[in-house]
């Protein structure tokens, strides 16, 4: 690991200010130091924004929004009773994710900002356009489990958090702070598509800090039918092969609004909207959910040997929107988000 | 700035000059306090042969740098039986044939024991089996290891009980 600055600020402010080029934000560290053990992030200064006071709350607001500080743990949000009741299919995805160790220390701002898992990116040794502009993609020859969606000649990575399938299916909102002042980020414009620039990631400016993530009044309408689902290698502690957050809200038996994110398929969790407009309006049916997920990957092309993520990305999708019409479950399953942790007629609270 | 720490390690306080931040706290415990019951596995994170609980939490002491822990309790496996009484979980590892070679073990016994202070498994084994799959071992004793955390969570709550009572 290459040596750096180790610096410990005790308020946003000494943070912002202690801010320069090659830095690093440090949150629980179980990627950024996961990086630099292998070389792959070399940063000069680490900064541990940990003990900044202010940003480990969860709030509701009196517009009925959840407020969730940016280093609010992962296994802390979790099993919050808001979150848990009112969201849970954000408890459900922060379940399915990593470990319960790992989840101990992640926190939100570092799981919004966690990098690609793609082989080529953490092999400083291999060509990879995302650590090095230019250099060329490696994953193009080898990958065969790489994005359907969105991707470019220059890079075919996908994200690959759990949590941030459902937060793009409920509208969250990233409030940030830099050296510019404050902003707050929508989450569908805060991952970034490669193009041609693959190694812009997201729309953190250089210097920005997350200081908080909002989920909407709105959000907390689908309660009763969201789920999260995620089909990976093994039952559990592995990363999501295809992924989907789907979300309805029903009245007198149809569809009256729905919402359907699909992860691991793209540089961003990718939210499917020609998919929500079929739903709305119409009575929950298994045809009616095949044909949702097809037009949610309509668009989808094999960035190399993966045509077969298609069709499990399109079964992962009809899955979850069964899965939510069934609604939700009293309590998360004993194997959260995973195709074996519940069936499709279990009993619901709602 | 090369940063100085004290924390408490089993009970002990300890005050650790860090000549260079790069320091985990695995490498920490290991190489510098002599404390090498806990493993390294995989140092990334992956394998869980690292657990240790900072102030009462498991986490992976690989990818923790020891210079964000000024004043962390740490608790190691060398921490946790009182005297010659073992703890509930490292007994009931023993009782279950709960590993072979024993490498995994301390991080399995620390892994375990903040799983039943979480408190969402309860006895339940596919609930043990998913809060313990940060742990993994190589000679797949996970069927006694299932069990042993099942009796011990049994065991904890009935001492609870009888200590409330
Ligand atoms: C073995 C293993 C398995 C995993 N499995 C899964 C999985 O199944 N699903 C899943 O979703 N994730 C998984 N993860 C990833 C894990 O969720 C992330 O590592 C974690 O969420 C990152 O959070 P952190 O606080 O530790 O971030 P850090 O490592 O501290 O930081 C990550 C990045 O975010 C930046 N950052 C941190 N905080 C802020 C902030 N407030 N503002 C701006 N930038 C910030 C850092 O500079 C860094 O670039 C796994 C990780 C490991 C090691
Ligand atoms: S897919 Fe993207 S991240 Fe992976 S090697 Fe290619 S450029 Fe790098
Ligand atoms: S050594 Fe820390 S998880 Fe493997
Ligand atoms: S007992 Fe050998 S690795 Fe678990």
């Amino acid at each position: 690991m290459k040596r750096f600055e180790f610096i410990q600020p005790s308020s946003v402010e000494e943070a912002l200010a202690a801010w320069e080029p090659g830095a690093a934000w440090l949150g629980g560290g179980t990627n950024l130091l996961d990086l630099m053990k292998i070389g792959a992030m070399q940063p000069d200064r680490v900064i541990d924004i940990t003990r900044l006071p202010g940003l480990s709350g969860i709030e509701t607001l009196s517009d009925g929004s959840i407020r969730i500080g940016a280093l609010v743990r992962n296994s802390d949000l979790a099993v919050n009773a808001t979150v848990a009741r009112d969201l849970p299919m954000v408890a459900e995805a922060l379940l399915s994710g990593a470990s319960g160790q790992l989840r101990n220390a992640a926190t939100v701002g570092g799981n919004l900002m966690q990098h690609t898992r793609c082989n080529y990116f953490q092999d400083p040794h291999a060509a990879c356009n995302r650590r090095e502009p230019g250099a060329g993609c490696d994953a193009r020859e080898a990958g065969d489990r790489m994005a359907l969606l969105g991707w470019s000649d220059g890079c075919i990575a996908t994200n690959p958090s759990d949590f941030c399938v459902p937060l793009a299916a409920l509208d969250a909102v990233i409030e940030v702070r830099g050296p510019q002042g404050a902003r707050e980020i929508h989450v569908s414009e805060f991952h970034l598509l490669p193009g041609d620039n693959p190694q812009r990631v997201t729309a953190l400016e250089p210097g920005e800090l997350i200081l908080a993530l909002r989920l909407p009044p709105e959000a907390t309408a689908f309660a009763g039918h969201a789920r999260y689902l995620k089909v990976r290698d093994r039952t559990s502690f592995a990363f999501a092969m295809s992924s989907a957050a789907a979300a309805l809200k029903m009245e007198d038996g149809r569809i009256s609004d729905a919402r359907l994110a699909l992860g691991a398929v793209a540089a961003k969790p990718w939210r499917a909207a020609e998919a929500e407009a079929m739903l709305s309006g119409a009575a929950p049916e298994e045809a009616l959910f095949t044909r949702a997920a097809d037009a949610a990957l309509a668009e989808a092309k094999p960035s190399g040997d993966n045509a077969w993520k298609i069709d499990l990305a399109r079964r992962t999708a009809v899955r979850a929107l069964l899965m939510a019409a069934a609604g939700t479950p009293a309590r998360i399953p004993a194997l959260p988000a995973s195709p074996f942790g519940s069936k499709v007629g279990d009993l619901a609270h709602a | 700035m090369s940063p100085s720490i004290s924390l408490t390690i089993n009970g002990e306080a300890r005050a650790v000059a860090l000549d260079d931040p790069r320091v985990t706290l695995l490498d920490l415990l290991r190489e510098r306090l002599d404390l090498p019951g806990t493993k390294k596995g995989c140092d990334r994170g992956q394998c869980g042969a690292c657990t240790v609980l900072v102030d009462g939490r498991r986490v992976n002491s690989c990818l923790t740098l020891a210079a964000t822990l000024d004043g962390a309790e740490i608790t190691t496996i060398e921490g946790l039986a009182l005297g010659e009484e073992l703890h509930p979980v490292q007994a009931a590892f023993i009782e279950n044939d709960a590993f072979q070679c024993g490498y995994c073990t301390p991080g399995q016994i620390m892994s375990a024991v903040g799983l039943i202070s979480e408190g969402s498994a309860g006895d339940d084994p596919e609930r043990i089996r998913e809060g313990m799959s940060g742990n993994i071992c190589r000679c797949a004793a996970y069927h006694g290891i299932t069990i042993a955390v099942q009796e011990a969570t049994r065991n904890m709550i009935r001492t609870d009980k009888e200590d409330a009572a």
